[in-house]
């Protein structure tokens, strides 16, 4: 029997489909989670999230497609989760049994030495002192937490998290991102799926944005960041005037008029330049020219909500890829 | 030790223990028993058109076989309805199948572990009324013979152990119940749909047994499986009802526990 070792891929997913009849919820998704990584599967609400990380853990049958976690397929069996552990959507307990026997069941069925964990997983997520009362009585925000505790328990080198922060208060949130911080610096691969851009920026190194199923980005932060490149914008006493310069200008593109006055993109700065002096000899005023950098925000929103359909084909292993709307 | 079925079973019994269906159920089957023997105790009258009716003045033994007739109309498949039902549809209610099934025991011993479970409480069911009507009806009409359906008399003690026979054979039909309880409860993913499902469906069967033109088919109906038992208490004893009703009851409860088995292990656990 494989057993898991470190060098294996915790996740590995390659086309993976689910359609319920006409609906595909889920469209030829590849994913790369390397061992390590704090991976964030960000995407709007509907985009196919929940859906992909219920096939990863062997709840839901793929249409197409296949998940290996650490090598191992869990659509043949529970031994493919040794190793692994998580929730999907909000964390479910029974509410007539209490916190703690919710945990020994859940370290009962994990076998192992998962009952002799329970007091310190549940020491580690701060409900050591509410365990022996019944879930039923408990906050969303101890809910999560309680889930947390269960995933623990089974000692994971993976942790798979679906919209963790949701229905927290502010502080619950923090403590939440304070934990994944903590357990990712002890060696564990944590992938959360998250529509909070913040929430995925903060924690994770590498990012898959999900749009209408399909991967619509998949690579580091920074590489997205590097990738969105950076605008302009121009405010002028004539703006008829400046557009017509800036159409003229070699090196602009991607003229928008906004609000605020034209956002263009530039080849380089010196065409920045350029147009400075093209602008002055065309007697049209600078107010203003400032560089404007693209925020994640701005890139997300341009994968997940622009007209075109994400591409078809996927990306080379572990590879980014733009989605060819074009951000900032 | 790894987990297997049995801590499945552990602790689908400790989740049964947690619940007040589970003592509702129970409840029930103690307390029918105490009615009915008040009641006898009250009036002077008694059942005479069922099959140890007139008897239940004489001996005690003949108060849990009367129970076991009037009980397989609608309150023993009710009982054993509301665990069977809701077993499975409570995960679906609490959302917790996931949770269950993200461990390290695969779905077959989940499902194994619940119906072990189930048939457990229908048992403990069938115990309670057994135990309490027999105990009333000694204290209300003493610990004597009992005349069998043959004509004979037999001795309180052989009566005793007759009536624990019959007690434990009516399990047999009971036990079919509670499988087509599982099956509604793993399909219909919904309790109380499960367990009127369940109650209907016997319901059901009783009546296509009194529709006329039927008759060929009573051997064959679960309901006519309930008076199998009635066989130990004829003298030699009929096993012909006996028999029947083991392979009978066989043919509704193994499809119907291969199905649900099916629908759990390929079902999708996809939330709402």
């Amino acid at each position: 029997m494989p057993r898991v070792t470190p060098q294996a891929i915790p996740i590995e997913v390659r086309g993976l489909v689910k359609r319920y009849g006409e609906l595909v919820a889920v469209d030829g998704v590849d994913l790369t989670v390397e061992a390590g990584d704090v991976f964030g599967y960000l995407g709007p609400n509907g985009a196919g999230k929940t859906t992909s990380l219920r096939m990863m853990l062997g709840l839901i049958r793929p249409s197409a497609g296949e998940v290996r976690l650490f090598g191992r397929d869990p659509q043949l069996g529970v031994k493919a989760l040794e190793g692994v552990a998580g929730f999907v959507e909000a964390p479910s307990f029974y509410p007539y049994l209490s916190g703690r026997e919710n945990l020994r069941l859940f370290a009962s069925l994990d076998g192992g030495d998962a009952l002799e964990r329970i007091e310190e997983s549940l020491g580690i997520v701060g409900l050591a002192g509410c365990a022996k009362d019944r879930v039923g009585g408990y906050s969303h925000g101890m809910r999560q937490r309680l889930g947390i505790a269960a995933a623990l328990l089974r000692k994971p080198r993976l942790l798979m998290l679906d919209e963790p922060a949701t229905g927290l208060d502010p502080g619950g949130m923090r403590d939440m991102r304070d934990l994944i911080r903590e357990l990712s610096a002890g060696g564990m691969t944590v992938i959360l799926s998250s529509h909070l851009l913040a929430e995925v920026e903060e924690l994770c190194n590498r990012v898959a944005i999900v749009r209408s199923g399909r991967i619509a980005y998949q690579g580091s932060l920074a590489e997205l960041r590097a990738q969105a490149g950076d605008s302009y914008l121009l405010r002028t006493s004539d703006e008829a005037r400046a557009r017509a310069v800036l159409a003229a200008q070699p090196g602009i593109e991607g003229l928008e008029a906004t609000a605020d006055g034209t956002r263009f993109g530039a080849r380089d700065e010196s065409a920045v330049g350029a147009l400075s002096l093209a602008l002055a000899d065309a007697d049209a005023p600078i107010l203003e020219l400032s560089r404007r950098h693209a925020t994640l925000e701005d890139l997300f929103f341009s994968l997940t909500e622009g007209d075109a359909p994400p591409p078809a084909a996927p990306a080379a292993d572990g590879a980014p890829r733009r989605h060819p709307v074009e951000a900032a | 030790m790894n987990p297997g079925v049995l801590t499945v079973y552990r602790w689908e019994l400790r989740k049964l223990r947690a619940q007040k269906r589970t003592y509702l159920g129970l409840g029930a089957a103690a307390l029918v028993p105490i009615i009915f023997v008040v009641a006898l105790a009250t009036q002077s009258g008694q059942p005479d058109e069922v099959a140890f009716g007139r008897y239940l003045h004489d001996t005690g033994l003949a108060v849990p076989l009367v129970l076991l007739l009037f009980g397989s109309v609608w309150m023993f498949p009710l009982i054993t309805a509301l665990v069977a039902g809701d077993i499975v549809a409570a995960e679906d209610r609490h959302d917790t199948l996931k949770g269950i099934l993200t461990r390290s025991v695969e779905r077959q011993q989940v499902f194994a572990g619940k119906v072990l479970a189930t048939f457990t409480y229908a048992v403990l069911a069938i115990a309670i009324t057994g135990a309490v009507a027999l105990g009333a009806g000694i204290l209300a009409s003493g610990f004597n013979s009992i005349v069998s359906l043959s004509g004979t008399r037999v001795s309180a003690t052989e009566g005793l152990g007759l009536v624990g026979l019959s007690l434990c054979f009516y399990l047999v039909p009971i036990l079919a119940v509670a499988s087509i309880g599982l099956l509604f409860s793993t399909v219909f993913r919904n309790s109380a749909a499960a367990i009127v499902g369940t109650l209907m469906f016997s319901l059901l069967v009783q009546l296509v047994g009194i529709l006329p033109g039927l008759g060929a088919l009573h051997p064959y109906l679960l309901s006519t499986q309930f008076n199998a038992w009635q066989g130990f208490l004829r003298s030699p004893i009929d096993w012909g009802p006996v028999i029947r009703a083991l392979w009978v009851c066989a043919l509704y409860a193994a499809p119907a526990l291969f199905a649900a088995v099916l629908v759990f292990l390929r079902r999708d656990v996809a939330g709402d």
